[in-house]
C-alpha cells in the first residue's frame, strides 16, 4: 500500500467533492425558490413575477452547468481513484448511485432544457410543471447520493462474503431507510435552501442599496425572507437530529466533535469553547453548558456519553477479535469448504474491518503485536481540533442565520425593506452559508476517518493501485481547470447582476411598477 | 431467499441492459457529440454556429445522462468492471472527463458575451468536447477487444500494468476512428433534420456522406483485424454460471480468432454486423438524397449494429486480461449479488419506461427546425 498515493487520492477527492458542493446547494435551494416565484406568477398573472422568475433562472442556469460538469467527475471518481472501495462495497453502494441517475438526473436534466427554452412553447401551467420537475429531480438526486453516503457512515443491511471477498447486500430496505441517511438528507437540503435564500436576499439587497430595480428587488426580498426563515429553522433543528443519529453508530465522531476525552457521567454538558490538546489528550479552557449534550445526544438525563479514551479501548478489543476473522478469511480463500474456518469467521465477522486497520503497519495483520494493535486502535480517532472547530463554526453560522432571517422577515412584514444597515449586512453575509456547508462536509467526512466505510473498510485500503505522477497529473489538471471555470462563473454571475432583470428584450419593463402587498393578491 | 429470476438469467439480462444503455447513449448523446465535433466545419459565421448549437441546445443535458447512468449502472451491476476499467484507463478517463466538463460550460457560457474571441474559444471547447470523447471511447473499446493488461491478487485488488501510450495500437486507432466516423454521421443526420435548409445543412450533408462511407469501410477493416489478427479469448469449459462473482475461481485462455466463435454457435447473431453495414449504407443514401428519416434511421441502425457486434462477439467476456487470463472478467464472474441484480432490475423496469416517455414528450414539444430567423427573434436561444 503506497500511502503517498492514498494521501493524494484523498486530496483529489476532497478537492473535487468540495468543489462540486459549491454549486450543489444553490441548485437545491434556488430550484424550489423558482417554483415559488413562478407559482405566484401563474396565480396572479402579473408580468413582474415572470421577470423575477426569469432573472433568478438565469443565475440558476449559470450555476447549474457547473454542478453538472463537476458532478460528472464525481460519478467516475470512485472507479478511477477508489477502485478497491468500488469492488469492496459496489454491491451496495452502486445501487443508489445508479438509481440516482435513473430517477433524478434524467428528470432534472431532461426538463431543465425545456425550462429555459420552453417559455413560448408551453402554457403557463405546463411551464410551472416543468420547473417543478427540475426542482424535484435535483432534490431527489440529493436523496439518493445521501443514501449512499449515509450507508458509508452507518453500513446497515450488508455482510462480508468470503467467496467474493466483498460486502454484499442482505437487506435492501435497511439501506433505504437508514436513519443516518434520512437525517443527512433533511439537514443537507435545508442547508441548500438557506444558502439559496441568502443569495437571493443578498443580491436583492444590493439592488436596493443601489436603488435599482426596486419593484423586482422588494418582491424577491420578501420571498427569500420567508423561505430562508423556514429553512434556517429546519437546518438547526434537524442538524441536532443528525447529531442524535451519531450516537448509535458513530460514537467516536460525537466524542471528537465535542473533544471529549473522558466518558462523562450523565447528563453530559456541551462544550461551548475549548482548546483540544492532542499531546495531553485533554481539552483546556473549557466553557460548558451543563446537561445540554446529554439531552441532545441521548435524549435523556440518565444515559452517559462515551469519551475518546474509552472508545479506543473498545476498538482494541475489536481489532483483536477482527484478527481471528481475518485468519478465517485467509483459510477460506484456499479452502472454501473449510467448516471450522467458516464457523470462526461467522463468530468474528463484525470485527473484520478492524483487523484491516493493521494493514497500515504490516501486510499480514495476524503478525501484529500489542504495540501495533494499540497504535491501530488510536488511529480510530479522527482529527479532533478540526472537528471541534468545524462544528462550532457551522453551528454558529446556523444560529446567526435564524437571527438574520427573522430580522428580514420582520422588516419585510413592516414594509421596511430599505433599512440600510440590514441591506449592507445582507450583502456581506453571502459567503457564510457556503462556509457552513463545506465545514459540514468536513465534519461528516473527516469525522469518519480512518474509515471509508465506518467499521468496515479503512480509507487507505480503498484507493486504486495508481502511481504518484498519475495523481499529480490529474490533481494539477483538475485544479487548473476548475480554477478557470470558477473565475468565468463568478464573472458571468456578476455580469448578469450588473445587467439586471430587464436585460432580455421580452421582459422589457423599464418603468418600475409600484410595490403592492406581497405575495400579490389583488392590486 | 427465493427471487423470481435465477442468478444466471439475471446476469444475462444485465449484460443486455448494459448494451441497451450504451446504445441509448450512442443514439442520443451520440448525435450531440457528433454535432459538436462538426461545429467548426459546418458553420462559418456566428449566426450559423448559433444555429448549429441550438439544434441540440435544449436537449443535450438529458442525453448526457445516458453516459452518467452508464457509469452508475456498471457500478451497481458489475462493480469489478467499474473498478478495474476506470482505474486502469486512468489518464484516458481524465481526458474524457476534461472534455466532457468543457461541453456543458461551452453551451451555457458561449452566448453570454458577444466578444468574438470569447465565442471562438468556446466553439473550440465544444469541438474538443465532442471529438475527444468520441475518439477515446472507440480506442477504449479497441483495447477491451485486445485484452487489458491487469491482474487481480487474492483480495481481488486490481493492478494495471499498461501505459497510456500503450493504449494506441493500429487496431485500437481503427476503432477510435470508426467511433468518430459513426458519431459524425449521426450528428450530420441530426443536422439535416433540425437545421433549416441552407448553408449549414448543405455542409452537414457533404461531410456526413463522407463520414457514412468512412464508417462502412472502417467497420469492415475492424472486422478484418478480428478475423485475421490475433485477437480473442475463450472460456475454460465447466464454468459455474451461477457461481460466486470471483474471477479467480474460473479460467480463460487467449485464443486468436475466438471473437468469431459466437457466430457459429448462435447464427442469429449475424444480424448485428449486418445492421451495422446496412445502417451505414442507408445513412449514406439518406444523407446524399436529403431524405431525413432515412438518414437518421440509417445512422441509428448503424450505431446499434456496430455496438451490438462488439458486445455479441465478446459474449460472455466483459473485460479480458491480456497478461493474466485467469483474471479476466466475464458476465459469470464479475456481477453484483443475486439480490442486487434483482432489485436493480425492478427499479429499471419501472423507471426506464417513464424516462423514455417524458424524454419523448420533451422532444415533441421542441420539435421543428432551427432557422436563422428564430435566432434573431427568440431571446431564449443560446
Ligand atoms: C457517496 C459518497 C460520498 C459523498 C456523497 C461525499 N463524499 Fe466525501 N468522501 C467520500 C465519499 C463521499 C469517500 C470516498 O469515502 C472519501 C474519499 C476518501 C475518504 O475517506 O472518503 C471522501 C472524502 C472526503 C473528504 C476528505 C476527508 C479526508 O480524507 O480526511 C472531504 C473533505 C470530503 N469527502 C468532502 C465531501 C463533500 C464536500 C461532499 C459533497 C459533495 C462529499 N464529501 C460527499
Ligand atoms: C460524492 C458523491 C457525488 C457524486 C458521485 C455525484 C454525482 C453527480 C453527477 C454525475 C451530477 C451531474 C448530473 C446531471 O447531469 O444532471 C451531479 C449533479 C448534482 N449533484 Fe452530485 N454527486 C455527488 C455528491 C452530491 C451530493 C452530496 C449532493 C447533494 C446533497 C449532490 C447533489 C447534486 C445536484 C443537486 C446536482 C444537480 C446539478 C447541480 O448541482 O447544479 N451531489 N452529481
Ligand atoms: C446549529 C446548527 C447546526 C448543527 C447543530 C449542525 C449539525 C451537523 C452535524 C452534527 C453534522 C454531521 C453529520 C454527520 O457527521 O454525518 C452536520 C453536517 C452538515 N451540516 Fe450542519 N449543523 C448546523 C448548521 C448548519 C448550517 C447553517 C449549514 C449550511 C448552511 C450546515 C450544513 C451542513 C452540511 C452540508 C453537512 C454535511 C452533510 C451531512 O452530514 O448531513 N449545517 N451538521
Amino acid at each position: 500500500m503506497d500511502l503517498a498515493v492514498v494521501e493524494l487520492s484523498r486530496l483529489q477527492f476532497a478537492l473535487t467533492a468540495m468543489y462540486h458542493f459549491l454549486f450543489v446547494p444553490l441548485t437545491l435551494g434556488l430550484s424550489f425558490m423558482l417554483v415559488i416565484m413562478e407559482s405566484i406568477y401563474v396565480m396572479t398573472g402579473r408580468q413582474i413575477w415572470r421577470t423575477i422568475t426569469r432573472f433568478w433562472a438565469t443565475i440558476f442556469g449559470i450555476n447549474f452547468v457547473l454542478g453538472v460538469a463537476t458532478g460528472i467527475t464525481m460519478e467516475f471518481e470512485f472507479g478511477t481513484n477508489w477502485s478497491y472501495f468500488s469492488h469492496y462495497v459496489g454491491d451496495i453502494f452502486g445501487a443508489p448511485l445508479a438509481i440516482e441517475g435513473l430517477m433524478a438526473f434524467f428528470l432534472e436534466a431532461t426538463f431543465v432544457g425545456l425550462m429555459f427554452f420552453g417559455w413560448d412553447k408551453l402554457s403557463k401551467l405546463a411551464h410551472l410543471g416543468v420547473t417543478f420537475m427540475v426542482a424535484l429531480g435535483s432534490n431527489l438526486s440529493a436523496l439518493w447520493i445521501l443514501i449512499a453516503n449515509g450507508w458509508m457512515q452507518n453500513p446497515v443491511g450488508a455482510a462480508f462474503n468470503p467467496e467474493t471477498m466483498r460486502m454484499e447486500i442482505v437487506d435492501f430496505q435497511a439501506v433505504l431507510f437508514n436513519p443516518v441517511a434520512q437525517a443527512k438528507f433533511v439537514h443537507t437540503v435545508s442547508a441548500g435552501y438557506v444558502l439559496a435564500a441568502v443569495v437571493v436576499l443578498g443580491i436583492s439587497a444590493y439592488y436596493l442599496l443601489k436603488e435599482r430595480h426596486r419593484a423586482f428587488a422588494i418582491r424577491s426580498f420578501t420571498v427569500a425572507a420567508a423561505f430562508g426563515l423556514a429553512a434556517s429553522l429546519s437546518v438547526v433543528v434537524l442538524g441536532d437530529e443528525s447529531g442524535y443519529a451519531l450516537t448509535d453508530n458513530q460514537k467516536m465522531k460525537l466524542a471528537a466533535l465535542e473533544a471529549m476525552w473522558e466518558t462523562e457521567a450523565a447528563p453530559a454538558g456541551l462544550t461551548l469553547f475549548g482548546l483540544p490538546n492532542l499531546e495531553t489528550r485533554t481539552t483546556e479552557a473549557e466553557i460548558k453548558i451543563p446537561y445540554a449534550l446529554g439531552l441532545i445526544a441521548t435524549r435523556s438525563f440518565d444515559q452517559k456519553v462515551e469519551g475518546i479514551i474509552d472508545l479506543v479501548a473498545v476498538a482494541e478489543t475489536r481489532i483483536e477479535s477482527g484478527i481471528i476473522a481475518y485468519d478465517a478469511v485467509e483459510q477460506l480463500k484456499t479452502d472454501p469448504q473449510n467448516l471450522a474456518a467458516r464457523a470462526q469467521f461467522e463468530a468474528h465477522k463484525n470485527d473484520l474491518g478492524h483487523a484491516m486497520l493493521l494493514r497500515r503497519y504490516m501486510d499480514d495483520p495476524r503478525q501484529a503485536d500489542q504495540a501495533a494493535i494499540r497504535a491501530a486502535a488510536w488511529d480510530t480517532v479522527p482529527n479532533v481540533p478540526l472537528m471541534f472547530w468545524s462544528f462550532r463554526i457551522m453551528a454558529g453560522i446556523g444560529f446567526l442565520m435564524i437571527g438574520f432571517f427573522a430580522t428580514a422577515f420582520v422588516l419585510a412584514s413592516m414594509r421596511r425593506h430599505e433599512t440600510r444597515w440590514f441591506l449592507r449586512t445582507a450583502v456581506l453575509i453571502i459567503p457564510l452559508p457556503w462556509i457552513a456547508a463545506e465545514l459540514g462536509w468536513v465534519l461528516a467526512e473527516v469525522g469518519r476517518q480512518p474509515w471509508a466505510i465506518e467499521g468496515v473498510l479503512p480509507t487507505f485500503l480503498g484507493a486504486s493501485s495508481l502511481t504518484v505522477p498519475q495523481l499529480w497529473t490529474t490533481i494539477i489538471g483538475f485544479t487548473l481547470f476548475y480554477s478557470v471555470l470558477a473565475i468565468v462563473e463568478v464573472g458571468l454571475i456578476l455580469h448578469t447582476i450588473k445587467k439586471g432583470p430587464y436585460a432580455k428584450s421580452a421582459d422589457q419593463h423599464p418603468v418600475d411598477e409600484p410595490t403592492g402587498p406581497i405575495p400579490v393578491a389583488a392590486e | 431467499m427465493e427471487l423470481l429470476l435465477d442468478y444466471p438469467t439475471l446476469r444475462v439480462i444485465w449484460w443486455g441492459l448494459m448494451g441497451v444503455l450504451l446504445i441509448g447513449f450512442a443514439l442520443t448523446d451520440g448525435f450531440d457529440l457528433g454535432v459538436a465535433a462538426l461545429l467548426p466545419f459546418v458553420a462559418r459565421n456566428d449566426a450559423e454556429r448559433r444555429q448549429v448549437i441550438n439544434t441540440i441546445g435544449p436537449t443535450w443535458e438529458g442525453n448526457q445522462v445516458w453516459f452518467i447512468l452508464g457509469g452508475g449502472a456498471i457500478f451497481a451491476a458489475w462493480p469489478l468492471v467499474y473498478a478495474v476499467s476506470f482505474s486502469g484507463f486512468y489518464l484516458a478517463m481524465f481526458l474524457v472527463l476534461s472534455a466532457l466538463i468543457l461541453r456543458p460550460v461551452g453551451f451555457k457560457y458561449r452566448s453570454k458575451r458577444p466578444d468574438p474571441r470569447w465565442r471562438a474559444f468556446w466553439d473550440w471547447s465544444l469541438f474538443v468536447g465532442g471529438f475527444v470523447p468520441a475518439l477515446v471511447f472507440g480506442v477504449a473499446v479497441g483495447n477491451v477487444l485486445e485484452g487489458v493488461p491487469f491482474r487481480l491478487d487474492s483480495d481481488l485488488r486490481s493492478f494495471y500494468e499498461g501505459t497510456f501510450l500503450g493504449l494506441f495500437t493500429p487496431f485500437t486507432l481503427i476503432c477510435g476512428l470508426l467511433s468518430v466516423a459513426m458519431l459524425l454521421t449521426h450528428g450530420a443526420a441530426w443536422l439535416t433534420i433540425k437545421a433549416d435548409h441552407g448553408a449549414v445543412r448543405d455542409r452537414a450533408r457533404a461531410i456526413g456522406s463522407i463520414a457514412a462511407l468512412g464508417t462502412f469501410v472502417l467497420f469492415a477493416v475492424g472486422f478484418a483485424f478480428v478475423r485475421f489478427g490475433d485477437l480473442g479469448f475463450r472460456l475454460d469449459p465447466g464454468v459455474d454460471i451461477a457461481g460466486p462473482s470471483n474471477p479467480l475461481r474460473s479460467g480463460t485462455i487467449a485464443a486468436p480468432g475466438a471473437w468469431l466463435d459466437n457466430y457459429t454457435l448462435y447464427p442469429w447473431m449475424i444480424t448485428a454486423p449486418v445492421l451495422g453495414f446496412l445502417g451505414s449504407a442507408l445513412a449514406f443514401l439518406g444523407i446524399r438524397m436529403g431524405r431525413e428519416p432515412l438518414a437518421f434511421g440509417g445512422s441509428s441502425m448503424g450505431a446499434l449494429g456496430i455496438i451490438a457486434t462488439v458486445g455479441l462477439s465478446m459474449f460472455p467476456f466483459i473485460l479480458p486480461s491480456s497478461i493474466d487470463p485467469r483474471s479476466s472478467l466475464t458476465i459469470w464472474n464479475s456481477s453484483s449479488s443475486h439480490l442486487t441484480l434483482f432489485v436493480m432490475l425492478v427499479v429499471t423496469v419501472i423507471f426506464l419506461p417513464i424516462v423514455l416517455a417524458y424524454t419523448a414528450w420533451v422532444f415533441k414539444v421542441l420539435w421543428g427546425r432551427v432557422t436563422l430567423d428564430s435566432l434573431r427573434t427568440n431571446p431564449d436561444l443560446y
